[in-house]
C-alpha cells in the first residue's frame, strides 16, 4: 500500500529523530572512549588544545584497582538488589490489595502513587532532614518518645536509609505496572481452580505468579538500570560518604570533583557496558511484544 | 471483578488499603502539615507540630527571599521546551513509522530505546565539555535540547503506539476522497491523536520537571530548576524545615496534580508497551 513517494517522506520525516538521537549517542560516547585511553587531568594543565598523552589501557586498570572501586561495586549491588527485593515483594502485595473491591479505590491508588511523582531531590531532601535527621527528625522523635536512644541513620546504617529512601520512591512503580497485569488476569480461570478445590496459596503459586511473570521481570529489568544510575539521592544525602559510593557516583567524583577525565570516562566504559547487559535482555522483551 | 464480595469483607480490604495508603504517603503529607508552621514549631515532637498553630508565612518567605520564582519559571521553561520540542521531532516520525512501516521501522524503534539507557554518567564530561565549548553551561536553551534528547525516544514510542490504534482505513478513506498528505494529516490524523498526543506531553513534562542529573550538574546560579533549588537547602545553614517544606511542597505540587491524570500512561511510557 506504500507507494515509492510515500516512502521517501515516511523516511524525511524520520530523519530529525534518527540524526538527533544518532548524534547524541555517538558523540559523547565516542568523546569517553577516546578520554578513556588518555591521561587527561585538566586542573594540572592537560588539554584537548595541547594535546593529551595515549596511556593504552592504564586508565581502565587503575579504575579497577582502586581501593574504591570494589566498596563501590558492593554499595551499587546491595542498593539495586535491595530496593528490587523490597519493591517487587510489597509490590506484589499492593497490587493484589488494590486489585480488591474497596471504597474509595481512586483516592488509595493516587495516595500510592505519590512518591514517583516527587522530584528526587525533594524525597532525598525530606528523608534526610525531616525523617531521619537525629536531632529533630520525626524518626528521632519517635525513638526518643519510647525511651531509645535516635539513631544516626545516614552514617550509622548508611545503606540501609538509602534503600529505604529509593524503594519509597519505586514501590509505586512496581506497584502500578503489578496492578495492570493483576487486572489482565483472568477470572474465570481461578474461579475454575477453587471449584477444583485449589487453595489460595496453591492458587497463588501456579496461576497468578506464572501470569505475572512478565510484568515482574520488566519490573526488575527497568528499575535495575535505573537504579544503576540513581545520583541526586545520594548528592544530597551522604554524598558518597559512609559507604554509599555508588559506581555512578564514584565515576561522578572522578570526572567532575577530582578532574580526572580518563580514569572517569574508563569509569564510564565500564558502566555503559554493564547497563547494556541488562539492556539486551530488556530489549528483547520489547521487541517480542512489538508487531511493527 | 464479578465476584460477589461480602461488606464485611470490602470493609477489612478498604481499612487495610487506607492504612497502607496513608502510610505510604506519609511524608509527603508531613511536609505539607509543616510547610503550615512556623520554623519553631516545626522541630518539635510529631503530636506538639500537629496542635501547633497554623500559618502560611513559610509560602510568602520562600517566594520572596530564595528566588523560588526565578527556578520555578526555568523548571516550566525546560520542562514544557523540551516536551514540545521533543513533540515537533518525534510527531512526523512516529508518524511515519505507523503508517509506513518498514523491515527496518522495529529495528529503529529498539534501537532508539536503547540510547534511553545510556547510562549519564558514562557521557557527563563529553556533555559538560560540550555546553563549555559552546557557552551553554547554565544556560536554558541548552538544558532544554538536552532534556529533550534524553525524552525523545519515550515521546517517539509512545506516540507510536498511539498512532498504532487509528485504524489505517479512514486514512485510506480520506487519501481516496482526495486528501492531500497535508489535509489528511492536518484534519483526519490530529483530531484522532489528540488524546495520545496529550498523554505524551503529559507524562514527559513530569520526567523533564523531576531530572536530577543533568539538571544539576549543568546548572549554577541562572538557568537551575526546581530540583536544583531544592538540593541548595542541603547545605547546613539551609536548614530550615518549614521553609523547606513550604518550597518543596510548591515543587512537587504541580506535579502531583498532573501523575493523578497520567497514572495509565505511565504504565505505557515506562514499560514501553512490554506490559498491558
Amino acid at each position: 500500500m506504500a507507494t515509492q513517494h510515500s516512502r521517501s517522506a515516511a523516511r524525511l520525516m524520520m530523519a530529525p529523530a534518527v540524526v538527533l538521537l544518532l548524534g547524541w549517542m555517538l558523540v559523547p560516547l565516542t568523546m569517553t572512549l577516546y578520554f578513556s585511553f588518555k591521561k587527561y587531568l585538566p586542573m594540572r594543565g592537560d588539554s584537548l588544545a595541547n594535546g593529551l598523552d595515549w596511556v593504552g589501557f592504564a586508565n581502565y586498570a587503575r579504575f579497577v584497582t582502586s581501593s574504591s572501586f570494589w566498596p563501590s561495586v558492593y554499595a551499587t549491588l546491595v542498593i539495586v538488589g535491595g530496593v528490587l527485593v523490597i519493591t517487587l515483594i510489597l509490590g506484589i502485595f499492593l497490587a493484589l490489595l488494590l486489585d480488591q473491591p474497596m471504597w474509595g479505590q481512586g483516592v488509595v491508588r493516587i495516595l500510592v502513587i505519590a512518591p514517583f511523582f516527587a522530584m528526587p531531590t525533594v524525597s532525598a531532601l525530606v528523608w534526610k532532614n525531616m525523617f531521619m535527621d537525629p536531632v529533630n527528625g520525626f524518626f528521632a522523635h519517635v525513638w526518643r518518645g519510647v525511651g531509645a536512644e535516635p539513631i544516626e541513620w545516614l552514617s550509622q546504617a548508611s545503606l540501609p536509609s538509602l534503600i529505604l529512601i529509593v524503594s519509597w520512591q519505586w514501590l509505586p512503580f512496581a506497584t502500578l505496572i503489578l496492578l495492570t497485569a493483576f487486572q489482565s488476569l483472568d477470572q474465570e480461570q481461578l474461579e475454575a481452580a477453587e471449584m477444583d478445590g485449589a487453595r489460595w496459596p496453591q492458587r497463588f503459586v501456579f496461576i497468578v505468579l506464572p501470569h505475572l511473570s512478565r510484568a515482574i521481570t520488566v519490573v526488575l529489568l527497568i528499575q535495575t538500570i535505573f537504579l544503576l544510575s540513581i545520583f541526586a539521592e545520594i548528592f544530597v544525602t551522604t554524598q558518597g560518604s559512609f559507604g554509599t559510593k555508588t559506581l555512578t557516583y564514584l565515576i561522578y567524583q572522578r570526572v567532575l570533583e577530582s578532574q580526572n577525565v580518563g580514569l572517569g570516562s574508563a569509569g564510564g566504559v565500564y558502566a555503559i557496558i554493564l547497563a547494556n547487559i541488562v539492556a539486551i535482555f530488556l530489549m528483547r522483551i520489547v521487541g517480542k511484544n512489538l508487531d511493527a | 471483578m464479578a465476584r460477589a464480595v461480602t461488606a464485611r469483607q470490602k470493609t477489612i480490604n478498604s481499612i487495610a488499603a487506607w492504612a497502607v495508603g496513608l502510610l505510604i504517603f506519609f511524608p509527603i503529607l508531613w511536609i505539607i502539615v509543616m510547610s503550615f508552621k512556623t520554623e519553631g514549631d516545626a522541630i518539635k515532637a510529631p503530636l506538639e507540630v500537629l496542635t501547633a498553630p497554623w500559618t502560611l508565612e513559610n509560602y510568602g518567605v520562600v517566594q520572596e527571599r530564595s528566588d523560588y520564582s526565578r527556578h520555578f519559571v526555568n523548571s516550566v521553561i525546560l520542562a514544557f521546551g523540551s516536551t514540545l520540542l521533543g513533540l515537533l521531532i518525534a510527531v512526523p516520525a512516529a508518524w511515519a513509522m505507523a503508517f509506513v512501516p518498514s523491515k527496518r521501522t522495529k529495528d529503529i524503534l529498539l534501537w532508539m530505546l536503547s540510547t534511553k539507557m545510556l547510562p549519564a554518567v558514562g557521557v557527563l564530561y563529553p556533555i559538560y565539555l560540550l555546553f563549555i565549548q559552546l557557552g551553554l553551561l547554565d544556560s536554558r536553551a541548552g538544558l532544554v535540547v538536552v532534556l529533550m534528547l534524553i525524552n525523545l525516544p519515550i515521546i517517539v514510542w509512545m506516540l507510536y503506539t498511539y498512532f498504532k490504534e487509528i485504524p489505517g482505513e479512514i486514512l485510506e478513506a480520506a487519501r481516496m476522497d482526495g486528501a492531500t498528505l497535508h489535509e489528511e494529516i492536518l484534519y483526519v490524523l490530529t483530531p484522532m491523536a489528540i488524546p495520545g498526543m496529550a498523554s505524551t506531553v503529559l507524562l514527559n513534562v513530569i520526567l523533564a520537571w523531576n531530572e536530577a542529573f543533568w539538571t544539576l550538574n549543568l546548572t549554577a546560579a541562572k538557568a537551575a530548576p526546581l530540583t536544583a533549588f531544592i538540593a541548595s537547602y542541603s547545605s547546613p545553614e539551609g536548614l530550615f524545615y518549614a521553609k523547606l517544606s513550604a518550597a518543596s511542597t510548591m515543587a512537587i505540587a504541580p506535579i502531583l496534580i498532573m501523575g493523578w491524570f497520567s497514572q495509565k500512561q505511565l504504565v505505557r511510557g515506562l514499560t514501553f508497551g512490554a506490559v498491558k
